[in-house]
């Protein structure tokens, strides 16, 4: 009887699954129902963000954001290479012109060394608007609605959403005033602060402001009124003119005009953070950000979700309706002249590990995966193969119609030398000594196969480096022009590394044939000093190159926070680096040799330790010039120092690539590009019947997993019976 | 009773304070507050100016446990140690490095960590115990030894891998729930429907190996030759009898672990998407966040040791003959 009824409930399970299969639903959507209509890019987040507030951030995972919610005054073409700035919430680029010590106007070409101001003019666009934002509302009589709160007023109210009034205003002058100015907050930390202390009287506002605090007339974690604040660098002859006064000369700045730390800042956001039972309830800057962007924070769940929704208040922006070579036949300019942003809103959805990222990818819940975003990839072999020595799909990336973008990153990882060494950096004691060690890196330099490293290590995806431009970078040279001679030679259209007899023959010019000290026999060896991370198939990798020429290379692991000191510190003698630019301007590469950036000596970011008076002598030339000159010359006879004197051995530039779904249109792997979501369109029809499509839900492995229960319950039932009769025969029998 | 409580809970205070100094002598063997500084502030364009002022903001600037520019007391209480310790006895966990409330944090994600390790808890012991007693009951039978084997290689197979597993085939391959996310409410079913069956089937291997052979050493006693041959019916002895007297093995093994539900799942939130304390653990472990690690430890300890007194509790309740002095 029991099993009878065990039965009938299975089957009675198994029809109501199957009746649920009937209904033509996808179950494993990770998306609520009423926003499958809606234009959202889907896209993941793998750390938590940690700082949305303009003046704070400055890394990557981050930029995702804040580019898309804050405009600066300047942004980069989305199309053009190499990069372009054009105005964003200026009106044209800016009239920069040249004081003297006295004050006197002087010629645009005047040496950099006569100048003691530069002034940049920017005028701004007019009826720009900030996003609808709580801190912006105003009653009827005009007053802030949102004043005066507390704990207890705020209540439960823990998402900027939770605020039934919202407002805006129109941007002006004065909120880049005051957006720069909070950068000198010592509260805030921000890492721009030694940049813009280039401003006039910057210095001094900062002084003020500690001293404010220190005598207790400002309040560190309350708001500062900085419209109190002069700030003689920054004027604001009327709301639609901004006024920027440089200390000497530095044509890069305009590029930190184009990054959130300069973007404008209305200071009742300030004001409405800092009440009370605000900070408590995470309701902060930090928290909910507050721009004139296309886009803005609508949720804010750390490790859930991030929603940015389309900005109503955004002005009017239109597609480009220019671009590179080749981007019209790639279909780059098919929207031209289409006001932006062309989606409702981005949703970021945590997701720490690559392989379930990858799956939902396949499913066709992400839009994207960008290699940039996760270091591994979960199953790069079964998407994607090497032919010919580039890139392509696989069959089966293809019958899903994804589609496959590479773009050589501009950024550089390397392995250098501390020329602080005195075995094979520059700190021998004599000049011969120094020129040994000079012709052993160059020998090492021609050993450390960067080709078979990559396809090794990264399947093949970048570049070997031949000089400290990276491609995309103005003042980078292709071809044979581009090489590094001294330890690649021209052969067959492509660079070709010189043979392992010349970089031994280096290496005996430099005393030390075989491998041996030829004075006292001991063979060469060399300290690899690396952090943890480094595989160990990177380690033999790189052991083996060296070994072709007799260099005994020993790795010494050790952890990122010692390894770091190691090199503040100098005591590093061949290790690794990685540099990702702040903006794509040559000088952000060529600072990394200049001896005043010295790790060891500054704390700058030149971790080589490179100091080379003639090099010295052209980089302060060069950082004078406009970013407009002619600096090819000048960069050319920079570029060929650093491969004389070899501080870096040897690297490459990452090949970033991206798949896409056919549904999402304009995407770039472009790293350095974080305002590009608003140039991205999506076709919702067409990715809702795709992923319909591939994932309809298998309904017969539920079936089976019921009939089995039924079935082993029904055993066990049975069982049990004869078990219980067989005990009462066994007895009876006796 | 009460007595014997207040004497724990009063062990428990040195217990803290130890579980504390090491976290502390750990944390700070790997990162000094140097190493804290540069991780929040991030790695480029940091100047030591920055890196002391953030120090003194968030009270890093102290010596770690003695203080030889101080006087009398304030030697030891103005110390880095002390100054951030103290507070986490009043359950006031402070501000994160970065500046974020700890306890409202800790509030909001302790909801879907438990709604992850509450079910896994109670289905899992519940499909243990079931299991463990129907391989009791076939004991010595083909049923029995497959059940054995069985729960061999489910204990030999790394969580990861059910994980993993589970991920592909349920979801990426029948596409029957989603494979990580998460979501409030009811629809939360959906999301934690296969964590849950991937932990508890991760957890089964041991679990029912070990019920299983307390539920045999129980039925060779005497009482239950006594209920067999009273005439009782195997399913009565078993459910009856074996399963009560089974119970405390039982409990020490499971009351013990329901206070640290709520600090979920390092491995299982971190690849299922559950914003969940496990993965805001890990995320403060990366960020270098002091703050977080240190409230996060002195949690656990603290969860452990009621663990422990509620074990303790839960014996008198199911065995009369033990008495708390």
């Amino acid at each position: 009887m029991i099993t009878k009824k065990l039965g009938c409930l299975a089957a009675l399970l198994a029809s109501a699954v199957l009746m649920l299969g009937g209904c033509d639903a996808v179950w494993n959507s990770p998306y609520p129902a009423d926003e499958r209509d809606k234009l959202f890019l889907h896209e993941e987040f793998n750390s938590r963000p940690k700082h949305f507030d303009p003046v704070q951030s400055y890394v990557e995972d981050e930029a995702w954001f804040t580019y898309s919610i804050y405009e600066t005054l300047f942004e980069f073409h989305y199309l053009k290479r190499p990069f372009e700035l054009q105005p964003g919430l200026a009106a044209a680029m800016p009239k920069v012109s040249y004081l003297d010590k006295q004050g006197q106007p002087l010629p645009a070409d005047a040496p950099a060394a006569q100048i003691a101001q530069s002034v940049y003019e920017i005028p701004l666009k007019a009826g720009v608007r900030f996003q609808p934002h709580p801190a912006l509302a105003r009653d009827g009589a005009g007053r802030l609605r949102y004043e005066g709160l507390d704990d207890a007023k705020l209540g439960g109210r823990t998402q900027i959403t939770d605020f039934e009034f919202t407002g805006t205003r129109e941007l002006v002058s004065e909120d880049f005033a005051y957006g720069i100015k909070r950068i000198a907050r010592p509260k805030l930390e921000s890492p721009s602060l030694e940049l813009f202390k280039q401003i006039l009287g910057f210095d001094e506002l900062i002084a003020q402001l500690e001293a404010d605090v220190k005598a207790g007339k400002a309040d560190p974690d309350g708001w500062i009124d900085l419209r109190k604040y002069p700030l003689a660098g920054v004027e604001t002859p009327d709301p639609h003119t901004l006024r920027i006064r440089l200390k000497g000369k530095y044509p890069q700045f305009i590029y930190w005009l184009a990054m959130p730390f300069s973007a404008p800042m209305p200071w009742e956001a300030e004001k409405f953070y800092a009440q009370p039972g605000m900070a408590k309830r995470e309701l902060t800057l930090d928290m909910w950000p507050i721009g004139t962007g296309p886009f803005m924070l609508t949720r804010n769940r750390p490790l859930r979700e991030i929603l940015m929704e389309r900005n109503p208040n955004f002005r009017e922006q239109t597609y480009p309706c220019e671009g590179a070579p080749g981007d019209k036949e790639r279909g780059l300019l098919d929207d031209c002249g289409k006001r932006l942003p062309m989606i409702d809103g981005v949703k970021f959805v945590y997701e720490k590990e690559a392989t379930p990222f990858w799956n939902k990818f396949l499913q066709g819940y992400y839009d994207f995966y960008a290699s940039t975003r996760f270091k591994t990839m979960a199953s790069f072999d079964t998407a994607l193969q090497m032919q010919g020595g580039g890139l392509s799909l696989s069959d089966a990336m293809k019958k899903q119609g994804i589609a496959l973008k590479t773009e050589i990153e501009p950024a550089t990882e390397y392995f250098f030398v501390n020329m602080l060494d005195p075995l094979i950096g520059d700190g021998g004691v004599t000049p011969k000594a120094r020129e040994r060690a000079r012709k052993v890196r160059q020998a090492m330099a021609i050993a450390f196969d960067m080709e078979e490293y990559l396809s090794i290590m990264k399947n093949g995806l970048g570049i070997p480096m031949q000089g400290p431009i990276p491609p995309g970078i103005a003042g980078y040279k292709t071809g044979e022009a581009g090489i590094n001679p001294y330890a690649f030679t021209w052969k067959n259209g492509r660079p070709k590394l010189r043979s392992i007899d010349e970089a031994k023959r280096l290496l005996a010019e430099a005393g030390y044939p075989n491998g041996r000290d030829v004075d006292t026999g001991e063979p060469l060896v060399i300290n690899l000093d690396v952090y943890d991370v480094f595989k160990r198939e990177q380690l033999e990798i790189v052991i083996k190159q060296m070994k072709r020429i007799d260099i005994q290379l020993v790795p010494r692991l050790t952890e990122w926070n010692r390894w770091q000191e190691m090199h503040r510190k100098g005591a590093a003698q061949l290790s690794f680096w990685g540099w990702n630019a702040d903006y794509p301007d040559p000088e952000n590469f060529l600072f990394l040799f200049y001896s005043k950036n010295s790790k060891a000596k500054f704390q700058g970011e030149n971790v080589t330790n490179y100091n080379n008076p003639e090099f010295d002598k052209l980089f302060e030339q060069f950082r004078g010039m406009d970013v407009t000159a002619d600096r090819q010359p000048i960069i050319d006879k920079m570029a060929d120092l650093v491969r004389r004197d070899a501080p870096v051995l040897a690297g490459w530039h990452n090949e970033a690539f991206e798949l896409s779904h056919s549904w999402l249109r304009n995407s770039m792997p472009v790293r350095m590009l974080h305002t590009n979501r608003k140039y991205l369109s999506l076709d919702v029809a067409k990715r809702n019947a795709l992923s319909a499509q591939w994932n309809r839900p298998q309904l017969w492995p539920l079936v089976l997993v019921l009939a089995a229960i039924a079935a082993l319950a029904a055993l066990g039932v049975r069982h049990y019976r004869r078990h219980e009769t067989q005990t009462a025969r066994s007895e009876a029998a006796q | 009773m009460i007595a014997y409580l207040i004497r724990r809970l009063l062990w428990a205070l040195p217990t803290l304070l130890g579980v504390n100094l090491l976290v502390f002598a750990l944390f700070f063997v790997v990162s000094s507050p140097d190493d804290m500084a540069r991780a929040q502030l991030g790695a480029k364009r940091v100047t030591q100016e920055a890196i002391e002022r953030w120090k003194a903001d968030h009270g890093y600037d102290k010596p770690l446990f003695y203080n030889d520019n101080a006087q009398g007391s304030k030697q030891f209480t103005d110390t880095i140690f002390v100054q951030k310790s103290a507070r986490m006895f009043l359950l006031d966990f402070g501000k994160s490095d970065l500046g974020r409330d700890i306890n409202h944090e800790l509030y909001a994600r302790m909801w879907p960590s438990l709604a992850l390790a509450l079910p896994v808890f109670i289905v899992g012991l519940f499909v243990a115990i079931v299991a463990a007693m129907v391989l009791a009951f076939f004991r010595g039978t083909w049923l029995d030894y497959s059940g054995v084997i069985a729960c061999v290689v489910l204990m030999s197979i790394s969580s990861l891998f059910y994980i993993i597993a589970g991920q592909f085939i349920v979801a990426r391959t029948w596409n029957l729930v989603p494979i990580s996310g998460y979501e409030g409410g009811l629809d939360s079913i959906r999301f934690l429907a296969l964590p849950v069956l991937v932990g508890v089937i991760a957890g089964l291997g041991s679990n029912v190996r070990w019920y299983r052979a307390i539920f045999l050493e129980e039925i060779g006693k005497d009482y239950v030759r006594t209920a067999r041959a009273k005439g009782l019916s195997e399913g009565a002895v078993l459910f009856r009898h074996v399963l009560k007297n089974a119970m405390i093995p039982i409990l020490t093994g499971t009351v013990v672990v329901i206070p640290s539900l709520f600090l979920g799942s390092l491995i299982s939130e971190s690849f299922f998407g559950i914003p969940g304390l496990g993965s805001f653990t890990i995320e403060a472990i990366l960020m270098q966040d002091f703050a977080i690690v240190r409230a996060m430890v002195f949690i656990g300890a603290l969860l452990y040791i009621l663990g422990l007194i509620l074990t303790d509790l839960s014996y008198t309740l199911v065995d009369p003959r033990v008495r708390l002095q």
